[in-house]
């Protein structure tokens, strides 16, 4: 099959480009120009690399009332993503090549998008003994994670970090001091106070990081971390990468566009982990993904049914789904000025395929034809029952979204088409 | 007529105007109360459910004689020993509860935010009789109440919050209420005690007791918490009674007509001397306790008066 993309608005993170021209596609891969069989008028609309999300809880196995391969791949497509990199942080955790091979199936038969699985660092998620780090990575999993639960015990920890280095595998880590973050519900500061909720200090972050920074020059691992979300740690963060510390920073889309005062009347959907930061923290992030040194823009999409959520805020929990809001989301950013397209891009695609080392998340020839079809000006009003994943916990209800997504390609193959059948 | 509230929530969301009414209508309750004078007729025939998802024998049995004074049937629940053990949600109860008809609910619950969540499930008035760490607005209304009986005013006081401030519902009300009223208000504790963000809430912050009571008009004690003390904020209680404790002389430091105040139940010897809390020159703690029904009497009736409306409203779908 040979596809050509007119008039199309091409947004090419690796170059830098925003401008109007053409993109031929060969056999689910950007070509050189062909002869084609099929033209695609994109109507002066953007084109860009598919978003690689790292860091998505798809619910399976355990909870696939929450969210299944089938929901997470629809809402993903929804959403303009042509890759999830899957968290290990189900029930059972994936932490064996066994539970792995689990998740491949589920996706390959389930999923319309590209699924890499990440599992998780120690058995169980517990701290205690490392997982089968080598078959693991001979098994498919592109990192390690216990995700929310920090490794608290050091040595523990500096001994994976070191193993999971020799085999070149890529630690992925929660840099929340967990004795100052333990039982908080929102980040300190006059509004905790004022609404009665335990707090949190922003210092919980610096702390986990500066910790974790130590253990790198240590031990020279690959480290991405996958959460900083205020200001005091970014000093820390910049000079690990001047060090040439092997080390990247995401942020999670909420935190970039959202602060602690949406909790307002205990609103459970804003609940997250680690919670929405003070706007100052919140304009520090933002800078700091414009300036480069976040490297990533992910969703940490994570799925909770209503009951879950319709409980006192200290109880209920933690997450909000954001696959489909992902990019509407983050193109405020873009709409406020803090950043341009190709820059945005960078961001949700290029970085994390580069950390990941995949083909994707650029316009060059020979990559593979993911890609996303949008209008970033038209607005419309999130209904989150109108929302393709199973649970509807968007902090987003209700509220304008600047950004539709017109269409997703998944190695050439137009995606959305199958989401009205669905 | 100014309250126009349909639930007594907390004070966060009350207007100056509407404190007033209310405190103005439970100092009629007080003196009636005094004289014996029975007002049977203003609840008559409506139903009131005290939720209490947490111990509390004072509160509980202020509410209760609070309704039984105007004529209401009240019904108490032990929440503790009912459907929660069975792992039924906050909202199931709501709404079981609801479908039962009562007028009034008197709820407290252990977390912060749970009494809003239920208002928000019911078609009646909701009284938020504490809420975790958020609000209690009948005591602030009760001490307000008593300020002013004994200060014949309730603006242009300096006014000191002193001990656990941080896990204090009845702290947030009190800094909230006579902030509104255009008081000083200072808190006084070790910081290990006091919430953060606390600075930017208008307030004065001392953590040196003699410095906190120089010449305030009203000495407003905390109860120290102990059952929420997660352990390790102050080294002991004796050396807390030493530094914070109030006796005679750190009570020197203040107003010679300073009042001395106590939400209750007291750690004598902790908090607060026994020969203070006892001298009724200066401690108007039982005043407290009989201003808190008259307060409780004068806030369900007037959330009674606005019950048909808030009612009629809610069935065509406005928000009030």
């Amino acid at each position: 099959m040979r596809l050509y993309f007119k008039n199309a608005r091409l947004i090419d993170p690796e170059t830098g480009t925003d401008g109007l021209g053409g993109l031929f596609v060969v056999d689910g891969l950007i070509s050189d120009p062909v002869d084609v069989d099929e033209v695609i008028d994109c109507g002066g609309k953007c084109l860009a690399p598919g978003i690689v999300d790292i860091g998505v809880k798809v619910s399976e196995p355990g909870e696939r009332h929450k969210e299944s391969f089938a929901s997470a791949g629809r809402a993903a497509i929804s959403g303009g993503i042509t890759t999830i990199v899957t968290r290990p942080d189900t029930d059972p955790a994936i932490d064996t090549p066994e539970t792995l091979e689990f998740i491949e199936r589920r996706a390959s038969i389930d999923a319309a998008v590209n699924v890499l699985p990440m599992a998780a660092l120690t058995k169980n998620r517990l701290g205690r003994e490392m997982t089968e780090i080598g078959f693991l990575l001979d098994a498919g999993a592109v990192a390690f994670t216990d995700c929310d639960r920090v490794v608290t015990d050091t040595k523990i920890f500096s001994r994976v970090l070191t193993y999971a280095h020799s085999l070149g595998a890529l630690v992925i880590g929660h840099v929340q001091e967990p004795g100052l973050s333990e039982g908080g519900s929102v980040t300190s500061g006059k509004f905790a106070t004022l609404r009665g909720l335990a707090g949190i200090s922003p210092m919980a972050e610096r702390m986990g990081l500066d910790r974790d920074i130590a253990l790198l020059e240590m031990t020279g691992a690959s480290y991405h971390v996958d959460q900083i979300t205020t200001a005091r740690a970014l000093p820390a963060l910049e000079r690990a990468k001047a060090n040439g510390l092997d080390i990247t920073a995401g942020v999670g889309v909420h935190h970039l566009t959202l602060n602690e005062l949406d909790v307002a009347d205990y609103r459970t959907f804003f609940k997250l982990k680690p919670p929405l930061r003070s706007e100052d923290d919140r304009l520090a992030v933002v800078e700091a993904v414009a300036s480069g040194l976040i490297d990533i823009i992910c969703s940490m999409h994570t799925p909770q049914d209503e009951e879950s959520k319709r409980l006192p805020y200290e109880e209920a929990a933690s997450g909000a789904v954001a696959l489909e809001t992902l990019l509407p989301a983050a193109l405020r950013l873009v709409h406020a000025g803090h950043m341009d397209l190709p820059h945005l891009f960078r961001a949700l695609a290029l970085n994390p395929a580069n950390r990941l080392g995949l083909q994707c998340g650029r316009l060059s020839v020979g990559a593979p034809a993911d890609l996303v079809l949008f209008d970033p000006n038209a607005s419309y009003r999130l209904d989150r029952f109108a929302l393709f994943s199973k649970s509807k916990n968007t902090p987003f209800d209700g509220a304008i979204l600047q950004g539709k997504i017109i269409a997703t390609y998944v190695g050439g193959v137009n995606k959305t088409k199958g989401l009205a059948n669905a | 007529m100014t309250f126009r509230a349909s639930h007594l929530l907390g004070i966060e969301h009350l207007h100056s105007t509407e404190i007033t009414t209310l405190l103005d209508l439970a100092d009629q309750y007080a003196e009636d109360n005094r004289k014996g004078r029975a007002h049977r007729d203003v609840l008559e025939g409506l139903t009131q459910i005290n939720m209490f998802f947490e111990n509390s024998t004072r509160t509980q049995a202020s509410f209760e004689i609070a309704g039984k004074r105007l004529g209401a049937d009240v019904m108490n629940m032990a929440m503790q020993a009912s459907s929660i053990k069975k792992g039924e949600t906050l909202i199931d109860t709501a709404l079981t509860l609801n479908a039962m008809r009562p007028d009034l609910l008197v709820v407290r619950h252990p977390h912060s935010g749970a009494v809003d969540l239920l208002a928000q499930k019911v078609n009646c008035a909701v009284l938020n009789a504490g809420d975790g760490r958020h609000e209690h607005p009948t005591q602030a209304l009760l001490d307000a109440l008593t300020i002013r009986r004994a200060k014949g005013r309730l603006h242009r006081l300096s006014i000191a919050i002193c001990g656990d401030v941080a896990h204090s519902r009845v702290a947030r009300s009190n800094i909230m209420l006579l902030g509104k009223m255009e008081n000083r208000v200072r808190l006084v504790g070790p910081p290990t005690l006091l919430p953060a963000g606390v600075e930017e809430f208008g307030v004065e912050v001392f953590s040196d007791m003699r410095e906190g009571l120089k010449d305030v008009d009203v000495v407003m004690m905390l109860r120290l918490q102990k059952e929420r003390m997660d352990g390790g904020f102050i080294p002991s209680e004796r050396e807390y009674f030493h530094r914070y404790g109030l006796d005679a002389e750190k009570l020197s430091h203040a107003k010679p007509d300073a009042i001395v105040m106590h939400p209750g139940p007291m750690n004598r010897g902790v908090e607060i001397d026994g020969s203070i809390a006892d001298d009724i020159n200066r401690s108007v703690i039982q005043e407290q306790v009989e201003m808190g029904v008259a307060v409780r009497m004068a806030a369900m009736d007037l959330l009674a008066r606005n019950l048909g409306a808030s009612r009629r409203a809610k069935t065509l779908g406005v928000m009030v």
